[in-house]
């Protein structure tokens, strides 16, 4: 895996970065929305992740070394990232040109890319996906989408190294894990994680999976049929 | 004494936010906000709402401004107002103030402005309400942490 970077001084001060734990992934998370990037950095600390949060596309490719105004050769520090998750609907540069930048990217295409959005539109998601996109999240964010994360992580320890085959054939095979126990990634479950209080939503009961119309996780979608979708 | 008086600072948060649940002011997004403070992070929802309250209203007097301007036409600014408005509202589970904002990005697709007028007026009503709950909610829940005994930094 490409792009061990070393650590500047100038990147720590320059962005805000949490303290360094070689042993937590490293999420750069991109959000023109203040309190957006508030609860994901929240989200995704909680959840043991290093994070660094930018306010727009052109930021992260900075970020990364990929701005063109910059040339990626000329001495551009970064910190390792493990997970780029980023809102779609952005002024300047959207999610969906952030991700396509960097799966045109030979140095950063591995990196996955998870989408936010608060629009459920199913040419979106798809558009996304084919693009190259792990998965697409509609927000608001939940603990259950961010804990997801891990699944998609990129980490030579072997954290997560079964999910490290990339794109579909990963889903599936964990799609065929899952299908067999209680699903987490229908995001409303209450039962998947302890760390949730039971009283999720005050009007449905917990023993009954309160399945919510928007699709999403489109691993989810993958494993449906055509009369699921329409359900 | 202290102890009654601790108990019933939480029957009077718990009820306070069971009302505004049940009026469909919060929804369950909020509760996800709660889950995320802990010692490490003692204020984070009254940090997050605080940077919300700021936002939502630089974005109502925008919504004003250009809705009064009399050659007034620029509907795509104002979807642009609105998206954001309902991105934040529904990240703090502001359920209400969210769904006044996706009445009016309709008014706003048809160029209604009259419609725009009458949400905004709505949007307005909605926003102040939902403030002056959440203020009513961690004023008792500083109560609460004064009547514990423990200091914490007071953010405004």
């Amino acid at each position: 895996m490409e792009g061990n970077f070393v650590v500047s001084r100038r990147m720590i001060d320059a962005f805000d970065v949490s303290p360094s734990d070689s042993e937590e992934a490293h999420v750069l998370a991109v959000d023109d929305s203040l309190v957006d990037r508030k609860v994901i950095e929240r989200l995704l600390k909680i959840s043991s992740f290093k994070v660094t949060a930018v306010d727009s596309g052109r930021r992260a490719l900075q970020f990364l070394g990929l701005d063109e105004e910059k040339s990626a050769s000329v001495g551009f520090d970064g910190l390792k990232v493990d997970l780029i998750i980023t809102d779609y609907c952005m002024p300047g540069m959207t999610g969906y040109e952030l991700l396509k930048k960097i799966k045109e990217s030979s140095t950063f295409r591995e990196i996955p890319v998870v989408i936010m959005s608060s629009e459920n539109v199913l040419a979106r998601i798809d558009r996304c996906l084919e693009e190259g996109a792990e998965d697409f999240i509609v927000k608001p964010v939940k603990l259950s989408d961010v804990k997801r994360l891990k699944d998609y992580m990129m980490r030579e320890d072997g954290v997560g190294s079964e999910s490290s085959r990339g794109g579909i054939n990963k889903r599936k095979l964990q799609d065929c894990c899952d299908l067999s126990s209680s699903e987490p990634s229908i995001s409303s479950s209450p039962s998947s994680s302890s760390s949730e209080s039971p009283s999720r939503s005050p009007t449905s009961s917990s023993s009954a999976p309160s399945i919510p119309t928007p699709l999403d996780s489109p691993i989810r979608r993958l494993k449906m049929t055509t009369t699921d979708l329409i359900d | 004494m202290l102890g009654l008086g601790m108990d019933r600072l939480r029957a009077d948060m718990n009820r306070l936010l069971a009302l505004l649940f049940h009026q469909g002011v919060l929804d369950e997004q909020f509760l996800q906000l709660q889950q995320l403070q802990d010692e490490s992070s003692p204020n984070f929802v009254s940090e997050v709402v605080n940077i919300y309250f700021h936002e939502s209203e630089k974005l109502l007097k925008n919504l004003r401004a250009l809705l009064v301007e009399r050659e007034f036409s620029d509907y795509k600014k104002m979807g642009i107002h609105l998206n954001q408005f309902m991105g934040s509202s529904s990240s703090i589970g502001a359920k209400r103030v969210r769904n006044v904002c996706v009445a009016f990005r309709a008014a706003s697709e048809q160029n209604n402005r009259a419609g725009c007028l009458r949400a905004l007026e709505l949007l307005e009503h909605e926003y102040c309400y939902l403030k002056n709950k959440l203020h009513e909610l961690f004023q008792i829940e500083q109560q609460r942490v004064l009547a514990a005994g423990v200091r914490y930094p007071m953010h405004n």
